[in-house]
């Protein structure tokens, strides 16, 4: 059943005539052709497609367009909206946090909403936040780095 | 090979347009992939490996056949050039793994890049820096000597405001030139160090989201395919009703020599039509399970290859004073890529154009032509970014499965499989078996090495220990067997062979070290004349702090240590775990990891190679084994089949044995070959308990433990 869904996508108004069940992560991917936020295993186990609604971690492949239905949705596109980059995409290119990158938006996204959800989180504190994310490359020692520095960038305790 | 799919080089390098070209040809058996045969290989152009381009403009263009997939070497081989011709590195653009623009390449596996590759951009550089050179000495009329460049611009030394850039010389010119491979081979000797570590080139895009991998293409009314699946490998489809997704609006039906596939204008419509498909299968019943596989592959054995064979094996039992027979096992293991498998595929005018996630985009050229019944030269196969393959993504079936699909509906078709395909359809490490019998005299001297490896393979299994009476055979290679050896694909999976083999061997090295009452690190040195494996073994324990002690210590810590010989790089490891006796679980404290790998381009690049490698080691070590009854496959998605986790990852420190007398040797595979015996021989000295297959699950450590 076709019906009209507003939602904010990185700050901007975004209106779909669509179905209200089909999952937000092909919407994106597809429709709206923000191909950033990436498919990995589609059942909430790898953390690939993380995008953040309304200040909250969500795995996209989990959640209905009608779920953000009148919320505000920002995906890794939106976080160097002026060609900036946020402290936390800075942090994974001096650290070399990534390898084949395919992990890397939903990494980011991550650590970028752990900090959202708690501005004072620890080193450990995110880390075990990033427990579900996978990366099959094994960049996580220059991940873990990049969310030292992150973290410690943003006011966060480092301990 | 046929004429139509080789290329003129002269035609090759006109359609480049004007500029400087420098082509560079190497030998043989240094680009023929040595697992197919050379007469089945394409050679496209007929005899270029690489090339730099320098246009009119001044831009700086190198092609290579490789691809990235996240060694970092389009940044390494940039960074070679640049160098080179005296540029900086954002000057030089670098395309990768298209095959109408870059020169046929077997593959990006084996650790091969660096080391084959390295030399081969570094000598065209060169030649392109001399060639302009030239141009600048003929312009200024003065001598070569008298000219210095920096930056792309060449200047009379003496008189600085006369100056040129690459961009002018280049402009209205048409030059070809050649390095052959005796150059290549001589540069490959005096290949100095590069050392420094450049920020990658793919750091923006792959922070931003501005990374194309395969499954972001888009193209203009592109469909996305489902396709229908066989419950089990062997299963024949034998009734189909495609009916009902037919009647799906938006969605197009495919069913045709087997392939049936449902596709609609986004992937989540294409998955609904799929489930309405309704089909029956014959399923072979099962013959073999995770469990029985190992009796099978020993039985079943394909007649063993026999590499390495001395002495005499009698003669070293009778004289062994003490003798170790032992069998090692692992189960087959993934190589589940956070990318899956992932090809857009477009058929327009007779040609296809096929945007693909590969490691052998040229072989893939090949195999879509001759399944869609094209030309090879009509089959264009790009690579995007690749989103890891470790020796998963050579064979392509998903890229001629778009490729065929395009070419039945006329549109563009995208084909991403799920996660459950890429389980079902990897081809993975094969499952293994190594039966082991060895000996010592009375002094801890290596005396007898009999050794049988089945399934595995064959790398990894030389023995670099002085052993006077040995065999080593081989019973079955990693790409396969005799039919229905295995129930399912294999094939190689990052350093093939190796992680079974040194599993095996490093772990007797240890139980024949504690049984000679000798440190394990002296007993290694104690049987090795190797120069090079005698320096990594000393920079690990260095590194470490390694003091003389013999295992087991049984104080519920342990280290350990392993060597081994990996793509000509020397590597050695120790380590310290934690093994919690009451659940079995065992946690990795530390990993040390030295590496003799040559000559070192990207001191940051190859350590974070290695670090790669002990990660994702840690998953063949604990956690990671494949499920299956017969030709079904049970584990279907990361929630049963685990990965290693940011909680699982160690303290690594890397460090390098200097060796700037030896080109390059491969960096991305060595360090996970020595994974399971470094952990098992530390899981020893913790408990005294032996573990024997992989991977060691917390409950296949208690019931070692309950042995000892
Ligand atoms: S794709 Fe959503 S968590 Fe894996
Ligand atoms: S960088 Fe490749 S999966 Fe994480």
């Amino acid at each position: 059943m076709r019906e009209t869904i507003r939602f904010t996508l990185n700050g901007r108004p975004v209106t779909l005539d669509t179905a209200a069940d089909r999952t937000l992560l092909w919407v994106l991917r597809t429709d709206l052709d923000l191909t950033g936020t990436k498919y990995g295993c589609g059942e909430g186990v790898c953390g690939s497609c993380t995008v953040i609604v309304d200040g909250r971690i969500v795995r996209s492949c989990q959640a209905t367009l009608g779920f953000v239905s009148g919320k505000d949705v920002t995906t890794i596109e939106g976080l160097a909206p002026d060609g900036k980059l946020h402290p936390v995409q800075e942090a994974f290119v001096e650290h070399g946090g990534y390898q084949c990158g395919y992990c890397t938006p939903g990494m980011i996204m991550s650590v970028y909403g752990l900090l959202l959800e708690n501005p004072r989180a620890s080193r450990d504190e995110i880390l075990e936040g990033m427990e579900p994310n996978l990366c099959r490359c094994g960049a996580h020692t220059r991940i873990v780095r990049a969310i030292e520095t992150a973290a410690a960038q943003m006011g966060g305790r480092n301990d | 090979m046929t004429d139509a799919t080789r290329m003129d080089r002269r035609e090759f390098v006109k359609v480049l347009g004007g500029g400087i070209v420098v082509v560079v040809t190497l030998p043989l058996d240094m680009i023929l992939d040595p697992r197919v045969p050379a007469r089945s290989q394409r050679q496209y152009p007929t005899d270029i490996n690489a090339y730099l381009h320098i246009a009119e403009d001044g831009t700086i263009t190198l092609y290579s056949g490789k691809v990235e997939m996240g060694q970092g070497i389009m940044t390494s081989l940039s960074q070679m050039a640049a160098e080179e011709l005296g540029v900086t590195l954002d000057t030089v653009y670098i395309v990768m793994g298209d095959t109408e623009s870059c020169p046929w390449d077997m593959g990006t596996f084996g650790s091969l890049t660096t080391r084959m590759f390295g030399p081969a951009v570094r000598t065209a550089a060169a030649q392109a820096r001399l060639v302009l050179t030239d141009l600048a000495a003929e312009h200024f009329g003065v001598e070569r000597d008298a000219l210095t460049v920096e930056n792309g611009v060449i200047y009379v030394r003496a008189d600085r405001s006369r100056r040129v850039s690459y961009g002018e010389l280049a402009k209205g010119k048409q030059l070809t030139h050649t390095v052959d491979e005796r150059a290549v081979l001589r540069a490959a000797k005096d290949f100095t160090v590069v050392g420094g570590s450049p920020k990658r080139l793919d750091g923006h895009e792959k922070v931003t989201g501005a990374a194309k991998y395969a499954g972001d293409i888009r193209l203009p009314g592109m469909l996305y395919a489902r396709i229908l699946r066989p419950p089990a490998h062997g299963a024949t489809l034998t009734r189909v009703d495609t009916s009902a997704a037919r009647a799906m609006p938006g969605v197009t039906v495919v069913n045709q020599d087997g392939l049936v596939a449902v596709l609609a204008a986004d992937p989540e419509t294409a998955g609904k039509a799929l489930g309405l498909v309704t089909a029956e299968f014959d399923v072979p019943g099962p013959t073999v399970d995770t469990e029985s596989i190992f009796d099978h592959l020993v039985k079943a054995a394909p007649a063993p290859a026999t590499p390495d064979e001395a002495g005499d094996l009698a003669l070293g039992r009778r004289r062994s004073a003490k003798t170790f027979d032992v069998t090692y096992y692992n189960g087959y293991v993934a190589h589940a890529p956070m990318e899956p498998h992932t090809a857009v595929a477009e058929v327009k005018d007779g040609k296809a154009t096929v945007w693909s996630s590969t490691q052998a985009p040229f072989s893939q050229q090949t195999n879509i032509a001759r399944e869609i019944g094209f030309r090879a030269d009509d089959v264009r196969v790009i690579t995007p970014y690749v989103g890891g393959g470790f020796g998963g993504k050579v064979p392509g079936q998903q890229a001629v499965e778009a490729a065929q699909l395009a070419k039945i509906t006329g549109k563009p078709v995208q084909v991403m499989w799920t996660r459950a395909e890429e389980f079902f359809y990897d081809t993975f490490r094969p499952a293994a078996v190594v039966k082991l019998v060895s000996g010592i005299d009375a002094a801890g001297k290596l005396l007898l090495w009999d050794y049988h490896v089945y399934g595995a393979g064959s790398r990894g299994s030389d023995v670099f220990y002085d052993v006077p009476n040995r065999t080593v055979k081989v019973y079955g290679e990693w790409r396969g067997g005799p039919d229905g050896y295995h129930p399912f694909a294999v094939g190689a999976w990052r350093a093939p062979a190796a992680n079974t083999n040194r599993f095996a061997a490093e772990q007797q090295m240890d139980l024949m070290a504690a049984a000679a009452g000798i440190d394990p690190l002296a007993f290694r040195l104690k049987n090795t004349t190797d120069a090079r494996m005698t320096a990594v073994l000393k920079a690990v324990a260095d590194a470490y702090g390694w003091k003389p002690r013999v295992p087991p210590g049984k104080t519920g810590r342990g280290r350990g240590v392993a060597c081994g010989i990996d793509a000509d790089t020397y590597v050695a490891l120790a380590a310290d775990v934690t093994v919690d006796r009451a659940t079995g679980a065992v946690t990795v404290d530390r990993v040390v990891c030295a590496q003799d790998m040559g000559v070192v381009v990207n001191p940051d690049g190859a350590r974070m190679q290695m670090e790669g490698c002990i990660v994702m080691g840690l998953g063949y070590v604990f956690s990671e084994e494949v499920r299956f009854e017969g030709g079904n496959v049970l584990d279907a998605n990361f929630d049963t089949y685990h990965l290693p986790r940011f909680s699982w990852v160690p303290r690594i420190e890397t460090v390098f044995v200097k060796n700037d007398a030896l080109p390059p040797t491969g960096g991305g595979e060595p360090a996970i070959i020595n994974m399971g015996a470094v952990i098992a021989n530390a899981v020893f000295d913790a408990t005294g308990a032996h573990i024997r297959r992989l991977p060691m699950t917390p409950k296949r450590v208690l019931e070692a433990l309950r042995k000892v």
